[in-house]
């Protein structure tokens, strides 16, 4: 336990409030991740199926998702921005006493996003003027700066639910070990976890403009190549999240177990603890077999700690059931069309697939958020998991609600403002080169 | 010594971003400067093109000191933020605004909605190096001490200083946009744009410079201990190298050398940063707290010197062969359809 090194926020009426405001931040941050993770792999793929089959529908289609890449690219430049500055705005006690620990984690996070950015203008700007291998080779590393950048971020979070690489002696973090810090043990799990999860949004987020376009009649050759190469990419990852997710719930299960009981509102420790699917139907053991791959394990409670150091269990079990829910049907809607694609060599052809499609895009990003809800309140009362505490992370400063409500304001014109580009973008004529 | 490399660090990605970052920002005030929607079309292009390829690079220099501050410095990092978290939050949204503004424009359907982004865009491109200088006025004159939120949350940044800073954040931008895009309406064959920003950048400098002039008074009645270090040693040599790279920049603007201005301008203001910093060495918040006593372990400093290194070394031939592309205008720019 370490209070603040600046010495206490002293009173700060409005905690909740500075964590509404950050939670918001994430949640309009994070889905622009996710393109920036995959939408590269995407176009580039394109762009190679153009090189090595010379049509130039993939060239148009390449061309035409790299301009949406670079809108959401720009957008996410700036909500990262707001993240950066909300880390010192709303937490400085938090960055004052750990900044140096984590630090070099993002310092590495900031020359990807450089990369990111270099690379990403000279792909984008460039069509039609480097040489295409040129051009290509140019989409590689922005692919590569994506997924150092999350690497880089999801150590820190990592690190904030498994703390190591310092020791803290008289109140003081000392012998900060940064390389420790920056490989800590849930780095993996959470990035594989995260880097799968970027491509479902976007394959999945993408698939879904194209599967309402096919509802609304727009079924060309056009059309089905977005809809196919998108889904994909979604389609291959979905089922393999699965086991990542459980990857990932058993070393909670192991690692934060009073996290793992309040994914299942377990109150009380449990030998064979059964799982609760919902509306009071249990399964028994389930749990335990789930968490541990042994029925019989026992389930630590939440009353095994203080209530001061419980977690709040609504939220955080109902974004878990969200998130495993529609991650099981996304990886059953991917299973499908792999199934078609393979088989058949076409798409399912029932207008259910296809509104489902339309509903897979919007319901990944819920996932996406839930998860990170479950991973994050999970963690609470804490902000470095049994080291520091939330309420003496935060700020001294006066005013959050007023932060909160304009930088709401604020999301919302940068939505319409989204929004409207890729309208005009969608509606640009789509000029395949002859 | 590593506590004053990573500084040194710092101090550099301050200059970068002051220098492209701030020119960034400057395009944005002659945008809102341009005049009307068919007077002010042309300047407006050139700043788009000029600006689309490199802005978001240019940008990623807040975060890249941001970051060096938050890891090699952390208590001065969580004293700063706290106590100016206003003036912080303002530049955070205008940050947003402007690059949403940015984005978009060129992109409106009707005249007003042209106008309502221009105006934003233009706006919040003024604001953001306002309340940024600010912030940097507040910690020259000593307004920033250590602990959360210790400081006074208006007063520490609303002194004669700080707004002075910020004035200066604004012009000094200015001017440097003024300067790169009348070197790029050159390289684009545009002779009038040419003399239009020659005009603006001529106009500026002078502001500018007696800006600066009249800044070493200020600093004289606010900041004394500030001020001896500007008069001595090597903040003097800076703040003279300053005045120098100052009027050669004007020298070389009236006869139209735009391409050789770029550096002098750009040299101009990082002495500016350089001479900041050596007047207020060794501390990093002053009156107390030095650059020393705020850094971080030597096992942390070590790993972050070495991983910006590496990073120097990837980063800047990418951003080398980013601004040839984009400075012999080799990268594609869409003429957007006026509405």
């Amino acid at each position: 336990m370490i209070d603040g090194a600046l010495g206490g926020p002293g009173t700060q009426e409005y905690l909740l409030e500075a964590r509404e405001m950050q939670a918001m931040s994430f949640a309009v941050h994070i889905p622009l991740v996710c393109f920036g993770i995959a939408f590269p792999a995407m176009v580039v793929f394109l762009e190679g199926l153009w090189l090595r089959t010379g049509d130039p529908l993939y060239k148009a289609l390449a061309k035409r998702w790299s301009k949406a890449m670079l809108i959401l690219f720009a957008i996410g430049v700036v909500t990262g921005t707001i993240l950066s500055f909300e880390m010192g705005l709303l937490w400085p006690e938090f960055m004052a006493t750990f900044g140096d620990v984590f630090g070099l984690a993002f310092g590495i996070e900031g020359f990807s996003f450089f990369m990111e950015a270099i690379f990403i203008a000279i792909y984008v700007y460039g069509w039609d003027r480097l040489p295409p291998r040129v051009h290509i080779a140019v989409g590689f590393p922005v692919i590569l700066a994506g997924f150092a950048g999350s690497l880089n971020v999801i150590a820190v979070n990592g690190w904030m639910n498994q703390p190591t690489g310092f020791s803290i002696r008289n109140g003081e973090v000392v012998d900060v070990e940064p390389i420790t810090a920056l490989f800590n043990s849930n780095l993996w799990h959470e990035l594989t976890h995260m880097y799968l999860a970027g491509f479902m949004v976007a394959g999945f987020m993408v698939a879904s403009v194209y599967g309402y376009a096919w509802l609304r009649g727009r079924r060309d050759r056009r059309h089905l190549t977005g809809l196919v190469v998108a889904l994909s990419f979604a389609a291959l990852v979905a089922p393999v999240q699965l086991l990542v997710g459980d990857w990932s719930a058993r070393t909670v299960a192991e690692r934060q177990p009073i996290k793992l009981a309040a994914l299942e509102g377990l109150k009380e420790t449990e030998k064979g603890a059964p799982f609760e699917v919902g509306g009071g139907i249990e399964i028994p053991k389930a749990l335990s077999l789930l968490a541990f791959h042994d029925p019989d394990a026992t389930v630590r409670g939440l009353d095994t700690v203080p209530e001061e150091d419980q977690p709040p269990t609504g939220i955080v079990k109902l974004s878990f059931r969200a998130m495993v829910a529609i991650g099981t049907g996304l990886a059953a809607l991917g299973v499908w069309f792999v199934w078609m694609w393979w088989r058949r060599g076409r798409l399912p052809r029932t207008l259910w697939f296809h509104r489902a499609l339309v509903a897979a895009g919007p319901l990944s990003v819920v996932a996406l958020i839930a998860g990170w809800v479950t991973t994050e309140v999970g963690r609470q009362p804490w902000v470095v998991y049994e080291v520091m505490r939330t309420e003496d992370a935060v700020t001294g400063a006066s005013g959050i609600p007023v932060g909160f409500a304009a930088l709401g304001l604020v999301y919302v014109a940068l939505a319409a403002i989204a929004y409207v580009m890729l309208r005009r973008l969608a509606r640009k004529p789509f000029e395949v080169e002859a | 010594m590593l506590a004053d490399l990573a500084m040194a660090v710092t101090l550099v990605g301050v200059t970068a971003y002051v220098v492209l970052g701030g020119a960034d920002f400057g395009a944005g005030f002659w945008d809102l400067t341009a005049g009307g929607a068919k007077r002010g079309a042309p300047v407006r292009a050139m700043i788009k093109r000029a600006m689309a390829p490199v802005w978001e690079a240019n940008h990623v220099w807040l975060i890249f000191v941001l970051v060096m501050l938050w890891t090699a410095f952390p208590e001065a990092f969580g004293a700063l933020t706290s106590t100016l978290a206003i003036p912080l939050f303002l530049a955070a949204l205008g940050i947003v605004l402007r690059g949403g503004a940015f984005a978009l424009k060129g992109e409106a359907g009707t005249i007003a909605e042209a106008r309502a982004l221009g105006a934003t865009f233009a706006l919040s491109s003024v604001l953001v190096p306002f309340f940024l200088g600010t912030s940097a006025g507040a910690i020259a004159a000593g307004e920033v001490p250590l602990g959360n939120a210790a400081g006074d949350a208006w007063g520490s940044w609303t002194g004669t200083l700080p707004i002075f800073v910020g004035l200066l954040a604004v012009v000094t931008g200015a001017h440097l946009a003024a300067v790169f895009l009348g070197a790029d309406s050159q390289r684009a064959g545009q002779p009038e744009l040419v003399h239009a920003f020659r005009r603006r950048a001529l106009g500026s400098g002078v502001v500018a410079g007696a800006l600066a002039i009249a800044g070493l008074v200020v600093v004289n009645s606010e900041a004394p201990d500030l001020y001896d270090g500007l008069t001595s040693g090597a903040g003097l040599a800076c703040v003279i190298g300053s005045a120098a790279a100052g009027l050669a920049t004007l020298a070389l603007e009236w006869r139209e050398r735009f391409e050789v201005a770029r550096y002098s301008a750009a040299a101009a203001v990082a002495a500016i940063v350089a001479g900041w910093a050596f007047a207020q060495e060794p501390y990093l918040l002053p009156p107390d707290v030095t650059v020393q006593e705020a850094a971080a372990s030597d096992a942390v400093l070590t790993a972050l010197l070495i991983a910006a290194g590496l990073g120097m070394a990837l980063l800047v031939p990418a951003l080398v062969w980013l601004f040839r592309l984009a400075l012999s205008g080799r990268l594609a720019y869409e003429e957007e359809p006026r509405p």
